[in-house]
């Protein structure tokens, strides 16, 4: 590998991870948070890159799309948490793993029943089509840069949101002590709706902004959904600057792994997993 | 339910059991052998997320390894030896349990679910992309284990009924086998291990020894499980080992009660009765299926083994104890 | 009137006589009928990714059964059908809920090769006919071939193996290839590499990457460092949609061409955008082919199920077709089945895309035509290679 090609694949790397962790900050939110061991998170981002297929072909715009899908998303996940999470706080964590197979199946056939079960494209939006020249042959899309932006600014977002804001003080103390905060005064129940909420809208937003690139297929949320987990729990449960490690990690892994190592390119990512929480087991970054 | 009415309703069930093949069609016999397998898998599980609180997620990873080592003990053109293959297999499971849980059980909680998905991950691929195992494709069993000793032989496993009474005969053992190690001391053990393991630890008892036990005897049966899954099926392949049937079996002991052998058998027989109900109705089952699961989360806490216990609660006046 | 009692009895007894003549006669040839009922298991996944695929293939099959007026050379057609999911790990249990429980006379299924795999292994048990409409695992017709096991679509080496002498004729010396790490993955490389060397081409590097992983950057990248004169790559579905985004995206098409085996552009085509214009392709099937059949079929299609047809409904139709001539050796007779596997043997299928005939193996000898991408079909370019048998390797029979 000469320089160059080094050079592009660290950025690749990084762009995948960041990638990978806008698919991830949803799940970290939820599952540190509410302790929701959410195996329909892969479902919401398919249902976000539908949303986004479906609401571009009306708008034809996908900025526009994103802008109304991401209010959709989230209150789609409250009402989900009205419905069915909060009837289950107080049970086994294992019985919310079953509540959200269930899910699983559940939009995944009506995914079916509504749109089919075709491929499908959505186009990038025109602004961002261009592609910047990397060597003499190789170039790089503008969109994907425009997606770890994206991500880099959801991060502090993420961050700003739960170390500065009082929303966020009280999610993290919600996560400590459910019943403590209750005693405060603070409406948990109101508290966990949001949170969420927020995490469904997440999800959602990834599927949205990588529909373009990833193009919309059945079953393409299960294709995310180990992954998203792997990130969340190397990088500690809850912690969004850890998923954010955690996903840059693993986005060098499986780029490097690929290249150097193509027989073990397979078990590369779940290799990592591994040897982190062997040497840390309770993950890169945890909590106090 | 009183526990004399629970002794009757096993009993009742076993019978019907031992005596479905006489009344059962061919087919109908295989597809209870099946969940018979599936049973037997369901408790290797439970003796670890319900007695001793390691919710494992990554059991199928021993399932298929057992699976894949009859299959691979098996030459070509010829069967290979049951008093070989079984052995084999099982011990196969059990040494990579042993070997995986000596690192996975220094987690715990949530990173304990995800660390053994990690090493049954590394399993499938091992499977999937090598060709060890005949690639993604995976390998035909051609013949059913011999169980002739010396010339003698007891019973044929090429006979669907053989093979089906050998497969109930285990499963009983398996059971049989549980129940005897929960009442013992090591069981009490890991039962403490469950409720809290920090008083354990404070009583001077070695956990993690015990733990490590439990995980091996649990990968042995999972591998008990799979051996005779891939003798009944004749065909084994990397999906034996994916995430999703580790979620299958978790399911099960979940759907059917956690910390109960006979919820754990309710559950496998509810996931495949489900199942092959929903098919038959519509293209579309696996969305009766998710609103029969959701319905059962919301409406049965405890699992299947729970509700007749509430009902009667309720039937009496009583409340129930949520 | 003391006459008009036996009278009327008379004529009671004489209408009962008459329509009883009637009537014997007709449920004779209602239990003749009956008797004579095909039993046709279609098991093919009707859930998850491949759902698509498995639904066209059932419409193709249907609609030949239909034009013949519900019935295959006299016998009428009864359906049984299961979802197999894609799931190799359900695939013998599934099949064998057809033969054992519901007694299907021919089983038909399925796309996923690991599935059909397991399918073959249960039909090769049981003795039952099976009739594959989409899997392409080299092994069916090669070291697995049975006399009860027949295939209406290719072999992952056909298409493959076109491909290679084509881009070997088109000037390129040195080749890269790309597909996941699976079997058909690699059989679709091996028959590419086959001929693509014997014809005094190069392969600079097979790249492999996780199935079903769809992180193509880093091989990208791995390309434009390599320079090879030419790609060949076997992806489907969404992995396919992405592979030709991603590769346009990256600049590569510009500067080196892409070259694909069969199914990269069916089905994806529109989902690609414009990435996917100009792309070539080798399969056993086109958009625009000229022969009457075809013609009839694409209108008759469109008209019952109001979508355009694809080579998955080509398959399944063709099945039906074959299924017909192995009827048709019963000479109206009772089903056995291997009578029917034996005239199934001689056919000569008029399908859509070409006639073809059975090879030994019970594989299609058929032409592979070059295609290319022109707006949302692929194209005829012409016959890559004429009447291409497998050469069903391992195969003893």
């Amino acid at each position: 590998m000469d320089f160059v090609s080094f050079l592009i694949q660290v950025l690749n790397s990084l762009q995948y991870g960041l990638l990978l962790f806008l698919v991830a900050s949803g799940l970290t939110l939820v599952f540190g948070i509410m302790g929701i061991i959410n195996l329909a998170h892969g479902s919401f981002y398919m249902i976000g890159a539908y949303l986004a297929f479906a609401l571009t072909s009306m708008t034809g715009n996908l900025m526009l799309s994103i802008a109304l899908g991401v209010p959709l998303a989230f209150a789609f996940g409250a009402l989900l948490e009205w419905l069915l999470f909060s009837h289950l706080y107080k049970r086994d964590h294992l019985e919310q793993v079953l509540l959200t197979y269930g899910l699983i199946l559940i939009f995944e056939e009506l995914r079916s029943l509504a749109v089919g079960d075709d491929v499908h494209g959505v186009a990038i939006p025109a602004i961002f089509s261009a592609s910047i020249p990397l060597s003499d042959n190789l170039s790089y899309p503008v969109y994907r840069l425009v997606i770890s932006v994206v991500c880099l600014a959801l991060a502090g977002g993420l961050y700003y949101l739960i170390q500065r804001t009082r929303l966020g003080m009280m999610i993290r103390a919600g996560s400590h002590d459910r019943d403590m905060v209750k005693a405060l005064g603070i409406d948990i129940n109101v508290l966990y709706r949001t949170v969420f909420a927020l995490g469904v809208a997440l999800a959602a937003l990834a599927g949205m902004l990588a529909a373009p690139i990833s193009s919309v297929y059945p079953g393409m949320g299960s294709s995310v959904l180990i992954i998203s987990f792997v990130i969340v729990v190397i990088g500690g449960v809850g912690s969004v600057w850890g998923a954010l490690v955690a996903a840059l990690l693993i986005g060098f892994a499986d780029t490097f792994g690929k290249v150097l190592l193509p027989d073990l390119a397979g078990l590369m990512v779940y290799l990592v997993m591994a040897v982190v929480l062997l040497w840390r087991p309770e993950g890169i970054f945890r909590k106090g | 339910m009183n526990s004399r009415v629970s002794t009757i309703f096993k009993l009742a069930v076993l019978a019907a059991v031992l005596a479905f093949p006489v009344f059962g069609s061919g087919f109908y016999t295989e597809m209870l052998a099946k969940v018979l397998i599936l049973a037997i898998f369901a408790m290797s599980l439970d003796l670890l997320v319900g007695f001793t609180g390691l919710v494992s997620f990554g059991h199928a990873a021993y399932f298929g390894v057992a699976a894949y080592a009859v299959a691979l003990v098996t030459p070509k053109y010829d069967p290979a030896s049951l008093w070989l293959a079984l052995p084999v297999s099982v011990a196969a499971a059990a040494l990579v349990a042993f070997v995986i849980g000596l690192f996975v059980l220094r987690t715990k909680g949530i990173y304990f679910i995800m660390v053994t998905l990690a090493f049954a991950q590394m399993a499938y691929y091992v499977f999937h992309d090598t060709p060890l195992g005949g690639g993604s494709d995976g390998i035909y069993l051609n013949f059913k284990p011999d169980a002739a000793i010396a010339g003698w032989a007891p019973f044929d496993l090429n006979e669907p009924l053989h093979l089906y009474y050998f497969v109930a005969g285990a499963m009983l053992f398996v059971y049989g086998l549980l129940k005897l190690v929960l009442r013992s001391p090591f069981g009490r053990v890991l039962v403490g291990i469950r409720s809290n393991e920090h008083r354990m630890l404070s009583l001077g008892y070695a956990t993690f020894r015990y733990k490590l036990a439990a995980f091996t005897l649990a990968g042995a049966l999972a591998g008990l499980a799979g051996f005779l899954y891939a003798v009944l099926f004749g065909f084994v392949t990397p999906e034996y080992l994916s995430w999703h049937k580790s979620g299958d079996v978790l399911l099960m002991v979940i759907l059917g009660g956690m910390g109960n052998l006979a919820g754990a058998i309710a559950g496998a027989v509810a996931l495949v009765g489900l199942q092959e109900l929903f098919t038959g109705m519509t293209k579309h089952w696996q969305l009766l299926m998710g609103v029969t699961i959701v319905a059962a989360v919301l409406f049965m806490p405890g699992g299947m083994t729970a509700t007749p216990a509430r009902i009667m609660a309720r039937i009496n006046g009583g409340k129930t104890n949520e | 009137m003391k006459q008009t009692q036996p009278q009327v009895r008379r004529i009671v007894r004489k209408t009962i006589a008459l329509a009883l003549a009637a009537v014997i006669p007709a449920l004779g040839a209602f239990a003749a009928q009956a008797a004579d009922k095909v039993k046709v298991g279609l098991m093919l996944p009707y859930t998850g990714t491949y759902a698509s695929l498995g639904n066209a293939i059932t419409n193709g099959f249907k609609q030949y059964v239909t034009e013949n007026g519900g019935k295959l050379g006299g016998h009428e057609i009864e359906y049984f059908v299961v979802d197999d999911e894609s799931d190799p790990s359900k695939a013998t249990e599934n099949a064998s809920k057809l033969i054992k429980r519901d007694q299907v006379d021919v089983l038909v299924g399925t796309v996923h090769s690991g599935v059909a795999l397991a399918m073959a292994k249960v039909a090769r048990d049981n003795k039952t006919l099976l009739i594959i409409p989409n899997a392409g695992a080299d092994e069916l017709t090669g070291p697995l071939c049975a006399p009860n096991v027949f295939r209406s679509s290719f072999s992952a080496w056909q298409p493959a193996y076109a491909m290679g002498k084509i881009v070997a004729d088109r000037g390129h010396k040195n080749v890269v290839t790309v597909t996941w790490k699976y079997s058909f993955g690699e059989q679709s490389v091996a028959g590419f590499k086959e001929a693509f060397e014997k014809a005094g081409g190069k392969i600079a590097k097979e790249l492999y990457l996780p199935f079903p992983n769809v992180e193509f950057q880093p091989f990208l990248t791995e390309i434009a460092s390599l320079k090879p004169d030419a790609v060949f790559v076997f992806f489907a579905g969404g992995g396919a949609v992405k592979f030709v985004k991603d590769y346009d995206a990256a600049g590569l098409k510009k500067s080196i061409p892409l070259y694909g085996s069969g199914f990269l552009t069916d089905g994806t085509i529109d989902a690609m955008g414009g990435s996917g214009e100009g792309l070539m392709t080798t399969l056993h099937y086109a958009d625009n082919l000229t022969n009457p059949k075809d013609q009839a079929f694409r209108k008759a299609y469109a008209l019952a199920y109001k979508a355009q047809p694809d080579v998955y409904a080509v398959q399944g139709y063709d099945a039906a077709q074959m299924l017909k001539t192995g009827l048709e050796g019963l000479k109206g007779g009772k089903f056995d089945k291997e009578v029917v596997a034996k005239a199934m043997e001689t056919a000569k299928v008029d399908s859509p895309r070409g006639a073809f005939t059975l090879s030994k193996a019970h594989n299609p000898v058929q032409d592979i035509y070059l295609r290319k991408v022109e707006g949302r079909e692929n194209k005829l370019v012409g016959v890559a290679e004429k009447a291409l048998a497998d050469p069903a390797r391992g195969c003893r029979m």
